[in-house]
């Protein structure tokens, strides 16, 4: 099957497309973009997060038909060309990367509450990332970032 | 001819930022990362690339009685379906024992073994073609019980040598002393998964001349190279090596996994083949943490004074050997923890079973045993009614001390002050008035407002040896350019050593600037056409690697001296290089180094050996076995619903000595990851083995500490160099993963005043249901 997603703001399409296909393989190995990771293929994990249509969802669970029409934003457009998202820039900053395959998942979940929420509380954003598992950090220096981000934005 | 690299190749990683050792610079593959372009090694693409997937045992213990491909190499999109007859070179490997068949020949020993490989054009139809593969197995009865493995001779050997992998005893002073005190537990650990989220992958691509070059996430390049190019019966130099990304490794990447496998299909159908397990697959595809039992006796004096340890060690290693020998090693000679004791008798079994192969994972060896002797320590602490901190710092080793195996501590080992700083640190206030449930135990699930809540605080002190033991030389080689590149001084570091996330590539850029004194320095992909840089394990690298780095650029430096004592004629002595110039001792400078240089490329490559250590003796277990040992301390706090045995960790506290911390914020970013895998082992973390089979290989049923069970952590970190190591550091990464679960582990107890002698505690070890 073919599937006509938007994605990043650019048409794409993705051909011979299999039946079952998760709109993260297709993202992945028929568009090209690998920043969406893959580690468990269950919804447990969150470093496959994407928008979809503005809603972040796990693109493992996604069927890449359920996607045809719709509108994607992966971590690679979060940055406005060389300009990193603020919410990349405190990742980046305070060190809330060691491994980095959480990141991109994490990225697109912190993305979302530090649009929709103005200074969060830290039980808002622990809440918030639950459902992004990260193995090597303790989470300590992810928190500090998007505390970061937040304040950021609200100063901004 | 070679194939062109893939797509999504490892990159060069050249920040320009600044920072020299002591400072915390930015990662250099932080940006990459932020942007998902950093090259993991199951984004890696090829062209005309097919798909490789791995046929394994469903069952712990089998004969194998037939087995048929040739169904499913008549699938469509097909291209190879290989068995054990297909390894053109020796079919068995393994890191300390040559016992582990690449592909099973006629007997599977676990369940997951890989019995036979395929390739095909998309992974779905890989999948599927799997189940055409025709395998008839005679099941056998598994042998899951470490005990029996040991002493029940009567049990059919799963290797020709029997079932014991290595046997140690360690005795010290009077091994029968008597105490006035004494307390005795049995303790259990479970089997711990590494959990790395960047799964098994990697790519191989075929040359033209016979060769392969493979792309992939490891944690040791050239003792894969050396593994993998045995079996295909090549000369290392046709198997190259190149690290892609990784997705984190704690252990999980010493043993192969996929490397044999993709090579094997990439020369057979002459095509790049890719491998990605999946996370189903990947609790099969690498070895675990060995579970152990261990029994534990202590003696002390009415003061305090400890006088004796006697402890009787088992790990169950599973169905191959891969670390366990060295588990033996550091399990009995790390056994009676940073402690003064006069004598002990200590005994560790480490044997071969049918349950999933046990190796290397974050803390080696000394988790298990650190579980046990910290739990005695508080056993003991309340026999003698003492504080459990106080009896600690009592006995606590320090710089001259002597530890179970005669070895003498020559460096510092302020083991008694991290306690006392811990025990120094405030606690959290206590719960009074109306709580956010979120912060109590079942958090948001809302299951208590407060009552039937009980708060504990508990200890954990460990000891963890540093690098490889027991007489093995783990060194590292390093190749370091100085050269000007577009007007200005560059460095490029080259190694071999696996950033596996902690930030090894931040830290030979560190190191560089700090010793050839430019700003711009570029870190190589690590691949094998430089030296062997050992494992990125047993916190080793920065240690190890890092004095590597150090050696070559002060090679280069020399050299650059050399061409200035020419050039400028004058004496090179007291000549030294910073700001990307050269200076004499006086401080006057002598000339920019972009101008020295010209196009003059001045390239040195050194290794780094650490200090000779030495095998134990077989009957004594004495010996100087060890190279440094790392030691951190944990006081975790807990509330503990003692009706429906949910446990909240509240606070964990962590005081560390990492005798120079090149680079702080990833020394805190050690400690904070690691002290979550400990929690995660203290209340989490298990693998269920029955009967051989895993029940819960998934991210659904094995659970990891989520941001939610990871509490705030205080952290203080001692810098007490250690005079024969390079900038006097001292391993970082895996001491804080081993201290955290046994403080959990006793401030649950305190809370509750239950025994709990077994890790992970579930809820129904707190309710007795
Ligand atoms: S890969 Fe989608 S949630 Fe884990
Ligand atoms: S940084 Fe490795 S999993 Fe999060």
């Amino acid at each position: 099957m073919r599937v006509n997603v938007v994605v990043n703001g650019e048409k794409r399409q993705a051909d011979n497309v299999w039946e079952g296909e998760s709109l993260l393989y297709v993202l992945r190995e028929r568009l090209g973009l690998a920043g969406s990771k893959n580690a468990c293929e269950q919804g447990e994990c969150g470093s496959c997060t994407v928008y979809l249509d503005g809603v972040p969802v796990c693109s493992c669970l996604v069927a890449a038909g359920q996607a045809e029409g719709r509108e994607v934003r992966t971590v690679e457009g979060l940055a406005d060309g060389d300009r990193l998202d603020p919410i990349q820039e405190s990742f980046v900053e305070y060190g809330a990367i060691q491994c980095g395959f959480c990141t991109p998942g994490l990225l697109v979940t912190a993305h979302d509450l530090v649009a929709r929420t103005t200074d969060p509380s830290d039980a808002e954003i622990r809440e918030a990332l639950a459902g992004n598992l990260c193995r090597c950090t303790g989470y300590e220096k992810i928190l500090d970032a998007v505390r970061l981000a937040a304040a950021r934005k609200e100063n901004a | 001819m070679t194939r062109a690299a893939p797509a999504r190749s490892p990159q060069d990683l050249a920040g320009t930022v600044s920072g020299g050792i002591g400072a915390s610079p930015l990662r250099p593959d932080g940006t990459l990362k932020v942007r998902g372009e950093f090259a993991y090694s199951s984004d890696l693409w090829h062209e005309d690339m097919l798909w490789g997937a791995t046929l394994r045992s469903p069952h712990p213990h089998a004969r194998i009685v037939r087995l048929d491909v040739s169904r499913a190499l008549a699938q469509p999109g097909v291209h190879a379906v290989l068995t054990h007859e297909d390894v053109p070179g020796e079919n068995v490997y393994g890191l300390k024992y040559q016992d582990t068949p690449a592909l099973a020949e006629d007997r599977v020993r676990f369940q997951g073994e890989p019995v036979a490989i395929l390739a095909a054009d998309h992974p779905e139809i890989a999948r599927q073609a799997l189940k055409e593969i025709d395998v008839e197995y005679e099941v056998l009865e598994p042998i899951t019980d470490p005990e029996r493995a040991a002493h029940d001779t009567t049990l059919p050997k799963l290797h020709p040598g029997g079932n014991l992998v290595r046997y140690q005893r360690i005795l010290k002073g009077d091994p029968d002393a008597a105490a006035d005190v004494v307390v005795s537990g049995v303790y259990e650990i479970g089997m711990q998964d590494q959990a790395f989220l960047g799964p098994e992958s990697g790519l191989a691509v075929p040359d033209d001349e016979g060769g392969v070059d493979l792309y992939l996430a490891t944690q040791w390049l050239h003792v894969d190279q050396r593994q993998t190019a045995k079996a295909l019966g090549l000369p290392p130099e046709k198997v190259r090596l190149t690290l892609s990304g990784v997705g984190g490794a704690f252990g999980g990447r010493e043993d192969l996994s996929m490397q044999i496998h993709s090579c094997l299909l990439a020369l057979r159908t002459g095509r790049p083949v890719k491998m990605v397990y999946n996370r189903e697959e990947s609790f099969f595809g690498h070895v675990h943490r060995h579970p152990a039992k261990m029994y534990y006796e202590h003696g002390a004096t009415k003061d305090g004074d400890l006088v004796y340890v006697r402890a009787r060690m088992y790990f169950d290693g599973g169905a191959y050997a891969s670390k366990t020998p060295v588990v033996v090693g550091n399990g009995t000679t790390l056994s009676v923890g940073p402690y003064n004791v006069p004598n002990a008798k200590i005994e560790g079994w480490g044997v071969y079973s049918n349950n999933p192969t046990c190796g290397a994972m974050r803390g080696l060896g000394a988790v298990q045993p650190t579980y046990a002797y910290e739990s005695q320590m508080d056993k003991l602490a309340a026999a003698l009614g003492v504080d459990p901190a106080d009896l600690r710092i009592r006995n606590a080793m320090s710089e001259g001390s002597t530890n179970v195996t005669g070895q003498v501590v020559d460096f510092p080992a302020p083991v008694g002050e991290l306690v006392q700083r811990l025990k120094d640190m405030p606690l959290p206030p206590e719960r009074t008035g109306a709580v956010d449930i979120r912060d109590l135990p079942g958090g948001a699930s809302n299951v208590t407002h407060g009552e039937g809540v009980v708060r504990g605080v508990g200890y954990g002190v460990t000891i963890k040896n540093i690098s490889y033991a027991e007489g093995l030389d783990d060194y590292s080689t390093a190749r370091v350019r100085l050269q000007v590149i577009g007007g200005e001084p560059v460095a490029m570091v080259h190694t071999a050593a696996a950033e596996v996330g902690q930030g090894l590539v931040t830290l030979q850029q560190q190191i560089a600037r700090t010793e050839l004194g430019v700003p711009r320095v570029t870190v190589h992909p690590a691949d094998t056409s430089v030296g062997d840089a050992g494992s990125s394990s047993a916190s080793r690298q920065t240690y190890i690697t890092g004095g590597a780095v150090r050696n070559a650029c002060r090679a280069v430096a020399e050299a650059v001296y050399a061409l200035a004592e020419r050039r400028l004629v004058r004496p090179a002595t007291g000549m030294s290089l910073a700001g990307g110039k050269v200076v004499a001792d006086d401080g006057e400078v002598l000339t920019g180094l972009a101008e020295l240089l010209g196009d003059e490329v001045v390239e040195e490559t050194r290794e780094y050996h650490h200090r000779k250590t030495y095998p134990l003796d077989p009957e004594t277990g004495q010996g100087d076995a060890h190279v440094q040992y790392g030691f951190s301390a944990h006081r975790a706090v807990v509330d503990v619903d003692v009706e429906l045995g949910l446990v909240k960790v509240v606070q964990l506290d962590c005081a560390q000595d990492v005798g120079k911390a090149l680079n702080p914020d990833a020394v805190l970013g050690q400690i904070q990851g690691g002290s979550a895998q400990g929690l995660g082992l203290a209340v989490m973390e298990e693998i269920q083995v029955v009967d051989g089979k895993v029940r819960n290989p998934s991210f659904t049923d094995y659970l990891i500490p989520t941001v939610l069970d990871m509490p705030p952590m205080r952290i203080d970190v001692l810098e007490r160099p250690d005079p024969h190591s390079p900038y006097g550091v001292r391993g970082v990464g895996e001491p804080p993963t081993i201290s955290a679960t046994p403080a959990i582990a006793n401030a649950i107890r305190a809370a509750t005043g239950l025994e709990l002698p077994r890790v992970p505690i579930r809820p129904e070890h707190i309710t007795g249901t």
